[in-house]
């Protein structure tokens, strides 16, 4: 990795974690979502952006974070990606700034990420203040597990 | 022109406008291998589709210059000079004949064989003749008349082609310029930015519908018309003749007919109705599985039909016609019919319902069971159509793109199978309800009625085990809620308090079986379009796709068939005369019009809707476009048999009912007129639409009481303009006294009937005035159906009128149209109509009274 990538971070349970920018169509605030019944758990509705049916993934469960402060889906920030023509939202706590990091801090070994991240993450950035895991969002959007 | 040929030339004249570029630099650069490897493909491709036209002359041309070509390619000759003239002369025929096709549909006269034999030479032996047959411009058919004596015959020969030329060059252009290839890619992302715009425009109207900003008015109503029109045309463009679909079965039956050993007629009507083209992809496995049925197992051998006096050919129909926002198709053959017996015999044997029920069952709903999976009656498993996996296929394909199949079957005559389906799958009008504190959509094709259930409703829901049933009219509907099947939890809190409420039942048809889904709130019917779900979602089967309503959220729409499979209902068979209701009708007595038809079977029909009785002679009537018609009164009446077919019988005449309405005509052909007689019907209702408004005992016999709407709406069909409808909106409360304002007696007696069926309380009024004056001495309705043009106050003046003050000034008013133009739905709504209604929709009429558009209040 030679070029600085410039990624979104996202706070999710007080985890940071970050998305490509080129992979980020929006970013919205919360939203009303529509319940998909028998859904596999992680989907959290969908929504309507200006007319297109985007479907929410609440990455939270995604990632299997358990948390304590269970905070209803429709309160979460919304960061809207694209995947094969299709839409999808990130619903997380926090939205932050846009991080332009260099190779310097990236650790492309998994071996420091939990076990059940690694296959959802490029990989880790080592932020002064904290550790910043980059998604794989293609990864992160096949619920199946990847393998 | 043929469409297989008008294709087929619209095709090769514009390859062969690209080639003219490629010929030039083919002179200059003889060797470029790429632009001989194009010209091969073209000339190769005419010559392949040439065989299936029959077009002799062209293939052999194509065929000779296609050997050169591919010599050229594959480098085994130098493209010398003297070989590409010759090449360039066999092009130059090739669009002769393609030109002389373009107009006079037939192959120019014309000989070839001095040409065909320079090509020959040319590959056999890899060099050009020392002298080519001609110069490369002059027609080489000119050498031909130099080679051979000049008789007068073979210089009608020479002069034909030149002839052709000068005449048709223009004609073929105009062939080329009046069509144009678009990527189907590009008309679907036509089709969804049409999509976004209606429900854009949905939103606005919503918006503006609560304020009142006078100055959006005029551009919305502008909107509103635009979109409309626009939709339309781009579905158009999506649009393909059902002929396309049936293309392959000509061949496919005279095949069957050889490997059955049958002799077999396949006739095709209506060939021309055009269907989206998604639909009809989805249809044309379906369509070509019921003709092998047909040919394999509905007609006999010749023998065997000759031995029951039937003409040893058998006939297998396809036909294929519009009906509101549908396509019907009906494939039908005129053989053994089904063996209802044998039928009922397998379903017993089978255990699909209880041998004394099948005894009680009428024939049609034994004929049913052949939809079930793995009913098979064949009594040999030919090559042809396989075994067990039959009609039940054929039904859910066809159900899963929101149509319905349904048999009529007479042993030793034939069977009938038609298909309705929707025109487009892109936009459909759904209702929309809320379960579990979560809205859905339901596409209307599915939903039987409404009802309410529990409380103080009448319908008492009955629990045996966990498992809840609804007695309906004296009959058990299994219900289920759908919270819980969604797995969306039992319905909220204050489950006794709710129980004790009554709850909404949508009772929905999902193949042969009826249900009752139990939800919480029923709100209005909407024109949605369907956008499928993400790829994530697609395991859910439950779900068809998911749609944005006007008020900007999505909403889920249920896919019935995937509901029906997670509910399991196994044989919770409910048969179809379930949703047969029992109303009393007022106490006075009506004139009747007796008749027989369908075999004996007595109807009838208010005498006050036949306008005259006439008797038809078959040779008067004429087959147009999957119709039948004949001539009266100076222009042409559409008749229908009592399905509501087009009718037709060979020989004789037989009695015709004329009904008429706005100055247009339609006969219903019937086996004999009974008679007269004045009767007071108590009716049993059948609420699933179909052709008739239910059965009562007339003249000591059963008689259907035939629905003259169904008629006159699927006989008139496209005659009439399409109609349009719309479910009113803000009523909160079902309407039960109903005010009929309309100056045709025909259609007050109509709308009477339809609406007294019912259950409500009908008064007509001749004009608007009359309508006033009831005004005026107090009276009050819960709706009043208005029409728009009528002598004296029109529908307009009328509704603004009541607006303006007086007792009918908060009345809901609804404008009964014929045909809704776009303009007059906007002026009705400002003359301060609610809403409007087709006349002759019977369906919508129904359900624009029994829908509640706002959520009901729980007393």
């Amino acid at each position: 990795m030679a070029e600085p990538r410039q990624l979104i971070g996202m706070t999710v349970a007080a985890q940071q974690f970050g998305v490509r920018i080129e992979a980020v169509r929006d970013i919205l605030g919360p939203q009303q979502l529509a319940k998909v019944p028998l859904a596999p758990p992680e989907i959290a509705g969908v929504l309507n952006l200006r007319g297109r049916v985007v479907t929410a993934i609440d990455l939270a469960r995604r990632l299997g974070i358990d948390r304590d402060d269970k905070r209803p889906a429709d309160q979460a920030m919304n960061i809207v990606v694209e995947d094969r023509g299709e839409l999808y939202s990130l619903l997380v706590d926090r939205v932050g700034v846009v991080l332009t990091l260099g190779a310097e801090r990236f650790e492309a070994d998994g071996s420091s990420l939990p076990q059940h991240w690694r296959p959802l993450a490029h990989g880790l950035f080592r932020l002064d203040d904290a550790l910043l895991v980059e998604l794989d969002i293609e990864r992160v959007l096949a619920l199946q597990p990847v393998g | 022109m043929d469409d297989l040929l008008s294709e087929f030339l619209t095709e090769c004249l514009e390859s062969m406008t690209v080639l003219d570029g490629d010929l030039v630099r083919l002179e200059r650069s003889p060797d470029d291998p790429e632009l001989l490897a194009g010209i091969f493909r073209v000339v190769h491709t005419i010559k392949g589709t040439c065989g299936f036209l029959d077009l002799v002359r062209l293939e052999a041309v194509a065929h000779a210059a296609e050997n050169v070509l591919g010599k050229l390619r594959d480098g085994e000759m130098a493209a010398s000079r003297p070989v590409v003239s010759v090449v360039l002369q066999a092009l130059d025929r090739i669009k002769e004949i393609l030109d002389g096709l373009a107009t006079t549909q037939v192959e120019p006269l014309g000989d070839d064989s001095t040409l065909i034999a320079a090509l020959d030479a040319i590959a056999a032996t890899g060099t050009a003749p020392a002298e080519p047959p001609s110069g490369a411009v002059t027609p080489p058919v000119l050498a031909t008349a130099e080679a051979e004596d000049a008789t007068d015959l073979s210089l009608a020969v020479v002069e034909r082609p030149g002839e052709a030329r000068n005449v048709t060059g223009p004609a073929a252009e105009r062939l080329v310029a009046q069509t144009l290839r678009v990527p189907v890619e590009l008309l679907e992302q036509l089709m969804t930015l049409v999509g976004e715009l209606v429900l854009t425009r949905n939103q606005l109207l919503q918006a503006v519908r609560h304020g009142s900003e006078p100055a959006l008015q005029s551009p919305l109503q502008r909107l509103d018309q635009i979109t409309g029109e626009l939709q339309e045309g781009v579905m158009k463009t999506r649009m393909q003749a059902i002929g396309t679909a049936w293309s392959k079965l000509p061949r496919l039956v005279r095949d069957l007919a050889i490997e059955v050993d049958k002799e077999i007629e396949l006739t095709m009507h209506g060939a021309e109705t055009e269907l989206d083209r998604q639909v009809l992809e989805m249809i044309r496995d379906p369509l070509t599985h019921m003709v092998r049925n047909a040919a394999d197992h509905g007609l006999e051998t010749a023998d065997e039909r000759q031995r029951q006096g039937k003409p040893a050919k058998g006939t297998i129909g396809l036909d294929a016609c519009h009906e509101g926002g549908h396509i019907i198709i009906e494939i039908s053959d005129d053989g053994r019919g089904l063996d209802t017996a044998r039928i009922a015999e397998k379903a017993a044997a089978r255990g699909l319902a209880q041998e004394a029920d099948i005894a009680a069952m009428a024939e049609r709903d034994i004929q049913q069971f052949i939809f079930h999976p793995g009913f098979s009656t064949a009594e040999t498993v030919t090559a042809v159509s396989g075994r067990g996996v039959g009609m039940d296929v054929v039904r859910t394909n066809i159900e899963k793109i929101g149509g319905s199949i349904g048999i009529r079957s007479t042993k030793g005559q034939g069977s009938t199978f038609t298909i309705k389906i929707p025109l487009t799958l892109a936009i459909v009008s759904a209702l929309i309800f809320e379960a579990g504190g979560e809205r859905f959509a339901l596409p209307q094709l599915g939903v039987v009625e409404l009802l309410r259930a529990g409380g103080q409703s009448g319908h008492r829901i009955e629990t045996m085990d966990g498992m809840r049933v609804l007695r309906l009219r004296d009959r058990l509907l299994p219900l289920a809620s759908l919270a819980q099947v969604l797995g969306l939890g039992p319905r909220v809190a204050g489950a006794a308090g709710q129980t004790d409420a009554g709850s909404y039942v949508v009772v929905v048809r999902v193949g042969a079986r009826v249900l009752g889904l139990e939800v919480d709130r029923l709100f209005a019917t909407e024109e949605i379009v369907v956008k499928p779900v993400a790829p994530i979602l697609r395991s859910v089967s439950a779900f068809s796709g998911n749609t944005i309503l006007g008020d900007g959220s999505v909403v889920m729409i249920l896919d019935l068939n995937g509901l029906a499979a997670m509910l399991d209902l196994g044989r919770g068979e409910v048969d179809r005369r379930q949703a047969a209701d029992q109303r009393q009708r007022p106490d006075e007595p009506v004139s009747l019009l007796l008749f027989e038809a369908d075999g004996g079977q007595q109807m009838a029909v208010p005498s006050a809707l036949v306008t005259r009785l006439e008797q038809i002679e078959a040779s008067a009537i004429e087959r147009t476009g999957g119709r039948s018609v004949v001539r009266y009164r100076d222009s042409l009446m559409p008749l229908a048999n009592i399905e509501g077919r087009p009718a037709a019988f060979d020989t004789g005449r037989r009695p015709t009912l004329v009904f008429t309405d706005c100055g247009r005509h339609m006969g219903l052909v019937v086996d004999r007129i009974v008679d007269v007689t004045e009767a007071r019907i108590e009716l049993e209702l059948a609420s699933g639409g179909g052709n008739d408004l239910g059965t009562a005992i007339i003249a000591d016999r059963p008689t259907r009481l035939l629905d003259v709407a169904f008629f006159v709406n699927r006989a008139f069909g496209g005659w009439f303009a399409a109609l349009e409808t719309e479910a009113f909106h803000g009523n909160e409360r079902r309407a039960r006294r109903v005010l009929i304002v309309d100056d045709s007696r025909f259609v007050r007696s109509m709308l009477q009937s339809i609406l007294e069926a019912q259950g409500m309380q009908v008064t007509t009024a001749d004009s608007a005035d009359r309508a006033l004056r009831m005004r005026d001495e107090g009276r009050l309705f819960d709706l009043i159906i208005s029409d728009i043009e009528m002598p004296g106050t029109d529908g307009f003046a009328f509704v603004e009128n009541c607006r303006a003050g007086g007792a009918w000034q908060r009345t809901r008013i609804v404008a009964l149209t014929s045909h809704a133009t776009p303009s007059d739905v906007g002026r009705g709504r400002l003359a301060g109509f609610d809403g409007h209604v087709g006349k002759l929709d019977r369906e919508a009429l129904i359900s624009t009274l029994s829908v509640d558009r706002e959520p009901l209040k729980v007393a």
